[in-house]
């Protein structure tokens, strides 16, 4: 089988918006974020693609680990497709992300459990849904 | 300025299989601004691999959409493939290509008729979908399954084609092939359709990059990106280029998928020729560990199954970002100036699968 090259890059959330700023300029496209939770931290990974000399989808992924203690920086000022992304983190896993553009408050994906991917001890605040 | 009134759309509306809904800023009949909102049949399926074998687990990846159902089945199982090092059979990835065709051309023909039948065409829509069953009969024959094949696994497929039976399909793909002409040449130069869709819901090249689109919303808007072209399955030995059209507009994106089903046609042709000999499974030993970005091609546009695993039978994550999820910031953009009349029209020119989105 064809395995397709993808290169990591590890970032913090001091250094998150500069890396996703740095593949803005190189004229990658969003991807995709998604969020895993690992134990009692998170792992976020914002993966971007790009034309390159050696590859014409030259893919690379953003991986930031959080313990979810301190807000992420919204991506939406840099890429405003975000959004969705980051919404839907927020409600899946209860993750606070700070400056979403359309930031729909806990109101973008319905769930029946609160932060059903999140940590079993997070509960959500009153006045969402 | 004229008084500002927001109008619901959705998430049960006519045009609308599924619930989606946006709230649609208008003045007068102009849409300002376009506001989606999801999430209304979120299902949590990626929560189940943390509890399923992730061999087992692919009846449930299948079963993320009701159309593109066996795309994702290779998806994911490429990506465990990647991750196991699993060197499938040659003869496999031959046929899951097929199916994959299959699969995109009964997508594309359930879509050309959605499309007619929210322009109120109802005769090209039942037409469109009379020529969807003879692409689901041979699914059947093939796999046993018109809408979840089950054919696919982690380290191969289930199922094989005989010879005889490959000729057999190569001879419907010319019947086939002619239905599509037919129908091609309608979507293609029928005055109410171009009246419909020639400059609206105009997506620029720069802004359908800039916002994330993926498949014909992303080649409508002339940008040649298609994720067979990096050579997963038989790909890479078949002779394939891209579809694209420049206008960016509904009718842009309508010729592409109605010009992509030629080339379903023509790869599925080739694979016949070329399929090798031989097995069409490995045995599968271990657990997964580490994690990859398994990336395909489904009709609406690149398909990303995430995958990590820690080394255990059960993985630790999968997700899937759909292409609909992808082209929501494309569509909130096209909407924006559009007439609100043409809200329909606009919204399903981008193909929208709710089931996959709301996975």
């Amino acid at each position: 089988m064809r395995k397709e090259e993808q290169e990591t890059i590890e970032v913090t959330l001091q250094t998150l918006a500069s890396e996703v700023q740095k593949q803005k300029d190189l004229g990658s496209r969003l991807v995709q974020i998604c969020c895993a939770r690992i134990g009692d931290d998170f792992e976020l990974h914002y993966s971007f693609e790009r034309e390159a000399t050696d590859s014409p989808f030259k893919f690379t992924d953003l991986k930031l680990v959080t313990d979810g203690g301190s807000p992420i920086g919204s991506v939406t000022g840099i890429f405003f497709a975000a959004f969705g992304y980051e919404n839907e983190i927020a409600d899946l896993y209860g993750l606070k992300i700070e400056g979403n553009l359309l930031d729909f408050k806990g109101t973008f994906i319905t769930t029946s459990v609160p932060y059903p991917f999140g940590k079993p001890a997070v509960t959500k605040k009153e006045g969402t849904s | 300025m004229s008084r500002q009134v927001v109008v619901p759309f959705g998430p049960q509306h006519p045009v609308l299989p599924e619930p989606v809904h946006l709230d649609l800023v208008l003045e007068d009949e102009r849409v300002v601004e376009a506001i989606p909102r999801i999430g209304y049949v979120h299902r949590g399926l990626e929560k189940l691999v943390e509890k399923r074998d992730y061999k087992d687990y692919i009846f449930i990846a299948e079963r993320i959409c009701g159309i593109c159902s066996f795309i994702h089945s290779v998806g994911y199982s490429q990506g465990i493939e990647a991750l196991m090092e699993i060197e499938v059979p040659a003869r496999a990835e031959y046929l899951r290509t097929i199916w994959s065709e299959y699969s995109r051309l009964h997508s594309h023909l359930l879509w050309l008729g959605c499309f007619a039948d929210s322009m109120g065409f109802e005769n090209l829509f039942m037409q469109s979908w009379r020529i969807r069953e003879s692409v689901l009969d041979v699914l059947e024959e093939t796999t046993g399954g018109r809408v979840i094949q089950g054919s696919c696994k982690v380290g191969g497929v289930r199922k094989d084609i005989a010879a005889p039976q490959l000729e057999q399909m190569k001879e419907g793909l010319k019947t086939l092939q002619s239905e599509v002409d037919d129908l091609v040449a309608v979507f293609s130069d029928e005055p109410t359709i171009k009246s419909r869709t020639i400059g609206v819901g105009v997506l620029s090249k720069d802004e359908a990059w800039e916002l994330g689109a993926v498949g014909p919303m992303l080649r409508g808007s002339g940008v040649r990106k298609d994720m067979r072209m990096l050579g997963y399955g038989a790909y890479e030995h078949l002779d394939f280029k891209p579809v694209a059209h420049d206008a960016g507009d509904c009718y842009s994106r309508c010729l592409v998928r109605a010009e992509e089903m030629s080339v379903s046609i023509d790869l599925i042709r080739q694979a016949i020729d070329s399929i090798p000999e031989g097995e069409i499974e490995v045995k599968v030993k271990g657990n997964p560990d580490g994690e990859y970005f398994s990336r395909v091609e489904q009709p609406r546009g690149e398909v990303l199954h995430f995958v990590k695993g820690g080394g255990k039978k059960n993985l630790l994550r999968h997700r899937v970002r759909t292409p609909t999820m992808a082209n929501i910031p494309a569509l909130v953009k096209t909407l924006a100036g559009c007439q609100m009349a043409d809200v329909p029209v606009i919204v399903l020119s981008i193909d929208p699968c709710i089931g996959c989105m709301e996975r």
